[in-house]
């Protein structure tokens, strides 16, 4: 126990001491939680719209008037040619290009029906989709309008309508940066408990001062347990910080309570902890340890959830959320910040986040070697 | 209890193919300073790091401080002292906070740490650096400083791997006198050098060619029996026969 002390000692004297990690301890989750949730947003606006109207009509001026008016989009282009139009979208300046065919007004009052061309820029997916959709759902809802106005009696119309209405649960307004700030969080803290816990060893290992403690009688449980301590206090520390801003800065506050969560976070500090011992035992160098946690990094974001639904994954990529621990926190984040499950609604994910932590431990102590 | 302080018999350390030491046997005796020479790449850190209990030797015997290498690495840990050729304090903790650290790590108690770590900073005039970060310090005092830390602990060994690498004349000389203190003290001194200069302030010494130990004598007899007038012809004419290249 004594060892362990001097240890400790040693290991927060020095974590303290560097300015470089006071500033990722407070800056990084600050910058991080205040900026990324603005920019790391799924709606999508601003959509650049080039229009193509052969009609002038009324009713196309109106149909126009209403799309822009919806603020989703922004009128890039209003061209007599199609070819124009299609200039736009081929230099990226326009996403979306709407064309009115001429006799659009005349054919929808005397045939009681018309047509509408819309090409779409795919090459941002997402604002492909999205866009396309409510541009149709903007037209659709003016159809609905234009009928009711002059088609005349019989009122209700021969084609039967159904009508959905919906209501939020958990996110009634359905704010993003709720989705979002406790994922953020739990990168936060996976990268402080398994990537800074890596570094920190590998550059023992770099300066040589790890061969200094290895023909000392310290033990090789006492070693890890120096290491490990530090970052899971630091870890804890950094999810205080990043909780408080959240409450700060956007009004979150856990609708489940705060033990849950840090009883989780305890745990799983201990599995990404693993990880970062286990990293630095397979890495010589800083630079060797650098590049594979931004290697995994990028694993455990994009297959996580954090940004796009487990569920809509391919299997395989599904099975590799299943043992990416990232998963499991950031369910359990959104679980308890959202919908306020307690320990019991979570006791899978805490076994199973356990049970890495077990895996891992035990694997890097069976790597890390005090002689060879 | 004998005399001896380490003693090896056909210690030796392969790595695939490559046998880094092939067989060396010798004996140092208690309180001797005993020098470990060789070119780069004889093999000498290798065989340094077997007795420290820091590499496991592929066949051969040996122990030190009375405890075997194989079985007894934890005790051995606790009989020596080591500094190694890379500086091995911790540049971001101060003078004092190194010395603290070390000897705790060693199990001492505070009472003995505190009086210690005075009469240390006395001896090496370092009283107004004591609480100034170790990184501030020039290399010739650090390393005087990371030789007390070895010591402090008061082993029976203490193993030094090129210890004066780098350092200018002056501190090297004050360095070998600190060598001596702690040799007076009864402490054994196992260093490896490439300084023929201080190969003649050792009680005796080896001389690693290729893995081998091609010699190991007091200096004066060494150069009586190659019929030279320094170590540096002793050592020049025992590693020309080297076929390795050094690294």
């Amino acid at each position: 126990m004594r060892t362990l002390r001097f240890l400790l000692q040693k290991e927060f004297r020095q974590i303290f001491r560097d300015p470089s990690i006071i500033r990722i301890i407070f800056m990084m989750p600050s910058i991080q939680l205040l900026i990324l949730p603005w920019a790391a947003d799924y709606e999508v606006k601003n959509i650049q719209l080039s229009v193509v109207d052969h009609d002038h009509s009324q009713y196309s001026q109106q149909m126009v008037n209403k799309i822009t008016s919806s603020g989703y989009f922004i009128l890039q282009d209003y061209s007599g040619s199609y070819g124009n139009a299609m200039e736009q979208i081929e230099h990226d300046k326009a996403d979306l290009l709407l064309e009115i065919p001429a006799g659009f007004e005349k054919k929808l009052i005397k045939e009681n029906e018309s047509t509408l061309f819309m090409a779409i820029n795919a090459i941002n997916g997402v604002k492909a989709n999205l866009g396309g959709a409510y541009l149709r759902s903007i037209i659709q809802d003016y159809n609905h309008e234009v009928r009711l106005k002059w088609v005349q009696l019989p009122r209700f119309s021969p084609e039967m309508q159904i009508e959905v209405t919906s209501s939020n649960w958990f996110n009634p307004l359905m704010n993003y940066k709720i989705f979002m700030v406790p994922g953020i969080l739990v990168v936060l803290v996976t990268m402080v408990g398994a990537f800074l816990a890596s570094l920190n060893i590998v550059r023992e290992k770099e300066i040589g001062t790890i061969e200094q403690i290895n023909v000392t009688p310290v033990k090789k449980y006492h070693f890890i347990l120096g290491k490990l301590i530090p970052f899971w206090v630091l870890g804890l520390l950094i999810l205080t910080i990043g909780l408080t801003i959240a409450r700060v800065a956007y009004g979150i506050i856990p609708v489940g309570s705060l033990f849950t969560i840090y009883v989780f976070a305890a745990v799983y500090l201990l599995a990404v902890l693993g990880l970062g011992l286990l990293l630095s035992t397979y890495t010589s160098n800083q630079q060797q340890a650098m590049l594979l946690s931004f290697f995994m990094m990028m694993v455990f974001i994009l297959l996580s959830g954090l940004y796009t639904s487990v569920d809509s994954m391919p299997g395989w990529a599904q099975a590799i959320t299943k043992v990416n621990p990232v998963t499991y926190f950031i369910e359990v984040m959104r679980m308890v910040v959202l919908k306020g499950s307690g320990l019991n609604d979570i006791s899978s994910h805490l076994f199973t986040v356990l049970g890495f932590a077990v895996v891992l431990n035990i694997w890097a102590v069976i790597n890390y070697k005090k002689r060879s | 209890m004998t005399n001896t302080a380490i003693h090896a018999e056909g210690l030796t350390k392969r790595f695939g193919d490559f046998t880094a030491v092939d067989a060396i046997s010798f004996e140092v005796k208690k309180g001797e300073i005993f020098g470990f020479l060789g070119a780069n790449g004889a093999g000498k850190t290798t065989a340094m790091r077997m007795l420290c209990g820091l590499s496991i030797p592929t066949a051969g015997k040996a122990s030190v401080a009375g405890f075997d290498v194989y079985k007894q690495t934890e005790q051995i840990k606790r009989s020596i002292g080591y500094m190694s050729q890379k500086f091995s304090l911790y540049e971001d903790l101060t003078v004092r906070e190194n010395i603290r650290f070390y000897a705790g790590i060693y199990g001492k108690s505070d009472a003995f740490i505190k009086e210690k770590t005075a009469f240390l900073l006395k001896e090496l005039h370092l009283e107004a650096e004591a609480n100034k970060l170790v990184r501030s310090l020039p290399l010739g005092w650090k390393q005087k400083l990371a030789f007390s830390v070895a010591i402090f602990h008061e082993p029976e060994i203490v193993f030094l791997d090129e210890p004066t690498g780098g350092v200018d004349p002056v501190t090297r000389r004050e360095f070998w006198n600190m060598i001596y203190k702690a040799a007076e003290r009864g402490i054994t001194i196992f260093v490896t050098t490439h300084y023929m200069d201080e190969a003649e302030y050792c009680n005796r010494v080896s001389i690693m060619v290729d893995g081998r130990i091609d010699a190991l004598d007091t200096p004066t007899q060494l150069k009586k029996t190659f019929e030279v007038r320094s170590m540096d012809e002793v050592f020049l004419k025992l590693a020309r026969r080297a076929k390795r290249s050094g690294d």
